[in-house]
């Protein structure tokens, strides 16, 4: 069980956020994930271990190398900001039909 | 019921779809006059968009300004590539964070549904790591405005 606590403080950065929305394309390594970032290994590490203990992450053992790849929490978080960003985008669009109302009402006014 | 759908298709498109109460001309007009434009692509409670220009015409650009009024802000530039008054428009953009991030090739089809549109936006970005930081983003802006509700309960 890992605590939602946990799992928020992990996301609250913005770097963190950035590496489990790489780790939704497929599973990576170390190195791959620290490629996009202007950052050293142990920094990436570090972040990593972090989303390892919220639950969000898993790692798997492959020779020398340990690929990360999203956890069940971590989808779901991930399915979470994806619901976050409909509801801006559902904001933007509900003002749209606001404005249209406005355009509609303009137009008949004129019409007399 | 939500009017609005918000689907990934295959590794590089988002599909959305929304459906209004007022004809494609109505509908193409508020994606494209900046006063129009101002008054609704907003995002986030306590976002506004001070600067919006658009030059409607095929190879005109558009620029849009976000601010949250506390410093924070970003813009979008792009490019029209087809406009067809009122049925659809073509363009490309990218996000300055302040770098610029890939473009993303964007087709609206405003079809006539009944007395209302149906609108269609399909995007396509160059690859599927390129889709999720945009998705990503995207949810910076609802990963903020979520914090900012928090703080308000606090």
């Amino acid at each position: 069980m890992h605590s939602l606590d946990a799992a928020f403080s992990a996301l609250a950065d913005p770097t963190r956020r950035a590496i489990l929305a790489r780790l939704a394309t497929g599973e990576a390594t170390v190195n791959e994930l620290a490629e996009p970032f202007e950052m050293t290994q142990p920094a990436i590490s570090q972040h990593l271990k972090v989303l390892e203990d919220a639950g969000l992450i898993v790692r798997r053992v492959e020779g020398t190398k340990r690929p990360r790849r999203l956890a069940k929490a971590g989808i779901e978080a991930m399915d979470q900001w994806l619901a976050m960003l409909r509801k801006a985008l559902e904001a933007n669009y509900d003002r749209l039909d606001l404005v249209l109302a406005g355009m509609e009402k303009q137009k008949r006014g004129k019409k007399r | 019921m939500s009017k609005m759908t918000l689907k990934t298709e295959g590794d590089t498109h988002v599909l959305v779809t929304r459906r209004f109460a007022a004809p494609p001309e109505a509908v193409y007009r508020a994606h494209t006059d900046p006063k129009l434009i101002q008054k609704w692509l907003l995002g986030p409670e306590g976002w506004t968009m001070p600067v919006c220009i658009t030059e409607t015409k095929p190879g005109g650009k558009f620029r849009y300004e976000w601010t949250n009024g506390k410093g924070g802000g970003f813009h979008i530039t792009g490019e029209y590539l087809e406009l067809e008054p009122y049925n659809r428009i073509v363009h490309v953009e990218r996000m300055h964070l302040p770098d610029p991030t890939p473009d993303n090739h964007i087709e609206t089809r405003f079809e006539a549904d009944g007395a209302g549109t149906l609108m269609t936006m399909r995007m396509t970005l160059p690859d599927g790591k390129t889709r999720a930081a945009m998705l990503a983003t995207g949810m910076e802006h609802g990963m903020e405005a979520s914090y900012v509700r928090l703080e308000g309960m606090l």
